[in-house]
């Protein structure tokens, strides 16, 4: 499908089925939401703003697209990752120009020319040296002395492209600003260079948890997609398929637990990564333990006390979860 | 944009939905999401007809999600979308008789053919209060089954039988359907009981395991497998979630209810307009709501919004402390970007100075006038510990106390109201606040929490009940700290009305008008 705006693009999917099913077959298991959404963003050509606890699947999901747009188009696809931090600037996301680089290039050509005013540089005598400086000028600002960092080199990349700026809440405000031209235009100016403009638009996937409040600039350019904790029957699916020789009625019971806990009053509630994790714990130690107590089909109170460390990450949680699910008892 | 708007105008017109029926929708859709307080813009409408145009309308939970997606900003927003859209796009017209045919297919099991012939002859408006007991009894067993079984579309059918039966207004001159009254006369809580009981009883359990489950009759439920330790054996003789039942079961009666609210809205938006059940039939989202109007709101829920704020609030101050303050000159930096103007350093680049330890002192107003706003207060000192290393709280009435370890002890998710209950610190004789005489105190006993370095975050409504200001105590706190902020919770006009002096106050420090979420919000991304 073309949409004829803002230039051309060319959609990887051909429906939401299709979205979920090549989701899948990589192994992400997409809620309906999810899929609706990806296939949104893949047909509009928008960014796709993903906010969630952490732990849900959202740097996964990138992932998941670039394995899916891999297959579908035959030519491997790139996934280009800009980790956002505090103080991340132009110079690390965008491009830099090699100075050690251009300093050689400006000593080298000298002494091959073996100009007597050649450290004169642009102050110097410019009558004699005016076409000399030009071509150095010129000479030392071309994509030979660019760094290209994640942003430039997901609008230059040949191939298909998904763009993962993780965690972007961490980044100050300006990042926000930088990115406003590339999200909404697929394009970078670079002031020596002129605009270079993106030969295929990437799949952009933008994740926040919320530390900050992003920019309504940015948030108007995206699609939102807020991924929360999957229900019950999703979660099983997932369990299933991470962790395959996990007992059905076991899993079953595991997915249960962690829905529960989900609900009580805690600081950091389990999420999806937890569970997979809990569910190889129990795996790990049915091997060990074949006839031990606990590790049957079922979950068994004192057991589940003294792992719920999987689970849970802080120790007042800990000691909540059992209170409240009387494993004491 | 207009070019879009254009193009999408005229592909819509030859395209397979209706132009003319579902942009105007779509519009209105927009207007009402702004009057409730969500920034849409006119891209965001012309996104949410191009997410129609790539869906269509076959699929209505797509649709949903896919305009979410156009419309939103932020998490919270969801309820008060999806409640929209429920009125924008409703499932369907009148009475949902499309649904009552295959409801009776899925009524499976417990449920003999007379008593469906029974709910025919049945009609609310006519039927006495034993009548009604007796068909509120009957839908109630058939709710526990679709609870138990999480059937998706018997539950919907339900909730639309419950509206139309019970939910109708029966005061004469009186037309519609209220959610309040059908959940009072059918009660859906009673089905908790009898949904545990089947899902105990349920497929999964009764399969794998043989004859556990079913002979431990439902009433020894949770207790009974919590001391069976199981030691010797190598399961449960019930299983372990077996214990979560009854609160699956009451979850999802709590969805039920919502199910039966949507419902209600979707038949009164037919009789008194799509545009006026958006006005104000809708849900005012936590964080608009006045923090007086905030009683029957959960702690926990409460604590759900706070805490994310409380967090930014926290990483504001520490950034703003930052940025606020240059480090020394980082060499190779600046020789780098230098590079651009031939060599020549003209502007220096800066070391990113690590954030300082940013100190906080609250300061909140306890007393039972501003009950509503001091249990917010104290969600945030709560969440604020949780976030600042160095955080001192101190409440009052008429004198200051410090709460401090309090606080600590309670830790971010303790019930922190019911500790301060016994308190009698912060009160002098009397029970009424005194702001001057608090300043006072503080400024006598705890001026030294009042480093350089801390931000003193104040919270009260400024109502002196007549008693001496004391302006100077205030300015004297006000010079100590580097930054002094106050928090009032009542409106902008009310300042200086009767026994306020909050706009004389205002003079002094930095006073916010914070009655809601939103302007907690607003504070967080503005002030600091």
């Amino acid at each position: 499908m073309h949409i004829g705006h803002n230039g051309e693009v060319t959609a990887h999917f051909t429906s939401v089925d299709d979205v979920r099913d090549r989701l899948a077959e990589t192994g992400y298991l997409a809620s309906d939401a999810i899929a609706t959404t990806v296939y949104l963003a893949d047909v509009l050509g928008k960014p796709l703003l993903v906010e969630g606890p952490a732990g849900v699947g959202k740097t996964e999901l990138a992932k998941a697209v670039t394995a899916a747009l891999s297959g579908a188009t035959g030519r491997e696809a790139d996934l280009v990752r800009l980790q956002c931090y505090e103080g991340i600037d132009e110079a690390r996301a965008l491009y830099e120009w090699n100075h050690a680089k251009q300093l050689l290039s400006i000593t080298a050509n000298s002494n091959a020319a073996q100009a007597p005013a050649s450290a004169a540089g642009p102050n110097g005598t410019r009558a004699q040296q005016a076409s000399g400086w030009d071509a150095l000028a010129t000479d030392i600002f071309t994509d030979e002395f660019l760094l290209t960092r994640p942003l430039l080199r997901a609008i230059r990349n040949e191939q298909p492209t998904v763009l993962l700026i993780d965690e972007l809440d961490k980044a100050d405000v300006e990042v926000e600003g930088l990115l406003l031209e590339v999200l909404s235009d697929f394009q970078v100016t670079v002031p020596e260079l002129g605009t270079i403009t993106a030969t295929q638009r990437p799949f952009v996937v933008l994740t926040s948890n919320a530390a900050r409040d992003l920019t309504e600039a940015l948030r108007r350019r995206c699609l939102f997609l807020h991924i929360d904790y999957p229900d019950a029957e999703l979660e099983r699916r997932i369990v299933s398929l991470k962790v395959p020789n996990l007992d059905d009625a076991l899993a079953e019971s595991v997915v249960r637990l962690v829905q529960r806990l989900r609900q009580l009053p805690l600081r950091k509630a389990p999420s999806v990564a937890e569970t997979v994790d809990w569910a190889r714990t129990l795996v790990a130690l049915h091997s060990v333990a074949t006839t031990g107590a606990g590790v049957g089909s079922d979950l068994d109170a004192s057991f589940l006390r003294a792992n719920l460390g999987v689970l849970l990450k802080h120790h007042d949680d800990i000691e909540r979860a059992a209170t409240l699910l009387k494993l004491d008892a | 944009m207009p070019d879009t708007d254009g193009a999408r105008a005229e592909r819509g017109a030859d395209g397979p939905t209706h132009p003319g029926v579902l942009e105007p929708r779509l519009v209105s859709l927009g207007n009402a999401l702004r009057r409730h307080g969500v920034v849409v813009g006119t891209s965001d409408i012309i996104d949410a007809g191009l997410v129609v145009d790539a869906l269509g309308l076959d699929d209505r939970e797509r649709l949903r999600a896919g305009l979410a997606s156009a419309f939103l900003r932020r998490g919270e927003q969801r309820q008060l979308f999806d409640e929209l859209f429920d009125l924008y796009f409703p499932v369907a017209l009148g009475a949902r008789t499309a649904l009552e045919l295959p409801q009776e297919h899925q009524v499976g099991r417990g449920e003999s053919p007379p008593e469906d012939a029974d709910a025919d002859d049945f009609d609310a408006r006519t039927a006495d209060a034993a009548a009604l007991r007796r068909r509120a009894r009957q839908l109630q067993e058939r709710l526990a089954d679709a609870l138990a079984r999480e059937d998706e579309s018997a539950l919907n059918t339900l909730a639309a039988t419950v509206v139309a039966e019970f939910g109708t207004l029966r005061r004469p001159g009186e037309n519609g359907f209220s959610a309040n009254q059908a959940i009072e006369q059918f009660q859906p809580n009673l089905a908790i009981a009898r949904a545990s009981e089947l899902m105990r009883e349920g497929p999964e359990s009764g399969g794998s395991d043989g004859g556990t489950a079913d002979g431990s009759s439902g009433g020894g439920s949770g207790g009974g497998s919590g001391q069976a330790t199981g030691a010797d054996q190598g399961w449960q003789p019930e299983r372990f979630t077996q214990r979560f039942d009854r609160d699956a079961a009451r979850t999802r009666v709590v969805a039920f209810r919502r199910r039966v609210e949507t419902e209600a809205r979707r038949r009164n938006a037919e009789i008194r307009g799509v545009e006026r059940q958006a006005a104000f039939a809708v849900t005012t989202p936590l964080e608009r709501r006045q923090f007086a109007q905030t009683y029957g709101v959960d702690a926990a829920e409460m604590r759900r919004v706070v805490d994310p704020l409380a967090r930014k609030l926290a990483a504001r101050m520490a950034a703003k402390r930052r940025r606020a303050s240059h480090g020394s000159i980082d060499i190779r930096r600046t020789l780098r970007a230098s590079m651009s103007t031939g060599g020549v350093p003209i502007a220096p680049v800066y070391t990113h100075r690590s954030p300082n330890r940013a100190e906080l002192v609250i300061l909140a107003d306890m007393s039972s006038s501003v009950a509503g706003f001091s249990r917010f207060t104290i969600l945030l000192m709560q969440a604020m510990q949780a976030q600042f290393a160095r955080v001192r709280v101190f409440g009052f009435i008429n004198t200051v106390d410090e709460l401090t370890e309090t606080v600590r002890q309670v830790g971010p998710h303790g019930d922190l109201l019911e500790a301060l209950k016994g308190n009698r610190r912060m009160t002098r004789g009397h029970t009424n606040s005194d702001y001057g005489r608090t300043f006072v105190d503080f400024t006598e006993r705890h001026l030294d929490a009042v480093t350089a370095r801390a931000t003193v975050l104040v919270l009260g409504d400024a109502r002196t009940n007549n008693t001496d200001p004391c302006y100077d105590a205030l300015r004297l706190l006000a010079g100590q700290a580097r930054h002094i902020m106050w928090l009032n919770p009542e409106s902008q006009s009310q300042w200086g009305q009767g026994d306020s002096v909050a706009h004389r106050y205002g003079q002094i420090v930095d006073m916010h008008e914070c009655r809601t979420i939103t302007d907690l919000r607003e504070f967080v991304a503005r002030a600091l």
